[in-house]
């Protein structure tokens, strides 16, 4: 169709252009700040959750060749007979349940889905993919056994006292 | 009805009800033109559509259990607090102590699990009868939104009574989030507000449950029906069309063509 304004004109960039522009770049602008305020104000910096480390009592607490769960941690602590510590996690590494030591069967076993592990943590069984991790332990000065849950360390890494 | 009549015809109805009595076909449909509340549902409806078998109700049957579920819902907010120590306990008050709590509760938890079941056999139906193809492609992609926003919604109302199997429950179900190729541990993260469900993952499936996922669902809805109403009506099935059979033409009927529709008028003559 003929152009009956050429001041109307599409084509030429002209103040109707240079204010569309400079109105959909301050909306963009505002919604790409909202998306941020958004997400970092929905992830929060300070967590009211269980400590990450923590004391779990004196060595001597523990007999020899003993199982422990410790339910608000959601660890157990573990005695071997040579009398060395290690602490697992009791989350199961296929969908978060808890899982159980079954002290006759000497398995660790998972209600929700069957999983199953030996007393080291590894898979012996049922749908976990990987082995219940191993927390750190350490005796502070005062003689009290420490769990930090923040350091995961090796299968042979233990405590000896 | 004299009385009625005085007052309908008066200057206040009127004032309302511009159209007047829907006494005539054209005013029946001014009446449903011009109402806010109305004007979502087409004027005139296809008289095969309104056949049971042809939808078997499902879709209206799950937007009558939507309307429960907000208006249950509604009512169950009035006693429960999100929050850990009290929301197992206000559960149970409601269940045992709130007059009618029981009843209300249980038509919320019904309507629920209710509302799932028949919004995938209203899926089936739609599916089974191809009432998904064009021009309702579109519609029915709305319609999967609204099932994944009915399963979420059940989802967040499963954690709030705050008992052993809501915990669980999610405990699992976030897991299976936190496979998510590399943005699932964030996913969890910004879901539960923290790492373990606690007060943060309550009020936060609580504010899901209650505000947003309500209001998504309800624009969803409301587009959904419109866009029965602009794709043509609600197919009856494709059985009429491939007959070339006359429909009860009450509306606008697009899933006749409209050369269909004047050749079945010359044979007629």
């Amino acid at each position: 169709m003929e152009n009956r304004n050429a001041q109307k004109d599409d084509s030429v960039y002209g103040r109707r252009q240079f204010f569309v522009a400079m109105g959909s770049g301050a909306l963009a602008l505002a919604t790409t700040g909202g998306l941020v305020l958004t997400g970092n104000f929905l992830r929060p910096n300070v967590l009211f959750e269980p400590p990450a480390k923590f004391l779990v009592g004196k060595p001597n607490q523990y007999p020899l060749d003993s199982v422990v769960y410790l339910a608000k941690p959601k660890i157990l602590v573990i005695r071997e007979k040579e009398g060395y510590f290690y602490a697992l996690s009791t989350v199961c590494t296929h969908l978060g349940c808890i899982v159980n030591w079954k002290a006759q069967e000497e398995i660790i076993a998972c209600p929700c889905h069957g999983s199953r592990f030996n007393k080291l943590g590894e898979v012996t069984g049922g749908p976990a993919p990987k082995p219940l991790p191993h927390f750190a332990m350490n005796l502070t000065v005062d003689g009290y056994l420490e769990v930090d849950k923040n350091v995961l360390v090796d299968l042979s890494d233990v405590l000896k006292i | 009805m004299k009385y009625y009549d005085k007052i309908m015809k008066g200057r206040i109805a009127r004032s309302i009800f511009r159209t007047g009595l829907p006494t005539s076909n054209y005013r029946k449909s001014l009446v449903i033109l011009n109402n806010l509340f109305l004007h979502i549902h087409p004027v005139k409806v296809k008289k095969s559509t309104l056949k049971f078998t042809s939808t078997f109700y499902l879709g209206a049957l799950s937007f009558g259990l939507f309307i429960i579920l907000v208006v249950t819902g509604i009512y169950l907010m009035f006693y429960y607090h999100p929050s850990v120590p009290l929301a197992y306990r206000d559960m149970k008050d409601l269940e045992f102590a709130v007059s009618n709590g029981k009843l209300l509760r249980n038509l919320h938890r019904w309507s629920a699990h209710a509302m799932v079941l028949i919004v995938f056999l209203h899926m089936l139906r739609v599916f089974f009868h191809r009432a998904f193809r064009p021009p309702k492609e579109f519609n029915w992609v709305i319609g999967v939104f609204l099932f994944v926003s009915t399963l979420l919604l059940s989802y967040t109302g499963y954690l709030l009574p705050w008992d052993q199997l809501a915990y669980w429950a999610v405990s699992v179900g976030t897991n299976m989030m936190k496979a998510t190729p590399i943005i699932g541990d964030d996913i969890r993260f910004l879901l539960l507000g923290g790492n373990v469900i606690g007060e943060n993952a309550l009020l936060r499936f609580y504010v899901l449950h209650c505000v947003i996922l309500p209001l998504v669902i309800t624009m969803l809805i409301g587009v959904h029906f419109w866009r029965i109403r602009k794709d043509g009506g609600l197919s009856s099935g494709s059985k009429q069309v491939a007959d070339g059979k006359r429909d009860m033409i009450l509306g606008k009927n697009l899933g006749v063509s409209t050369e269909e529709v004047l050749n079945d008028r010359d044979a007629e003559k």
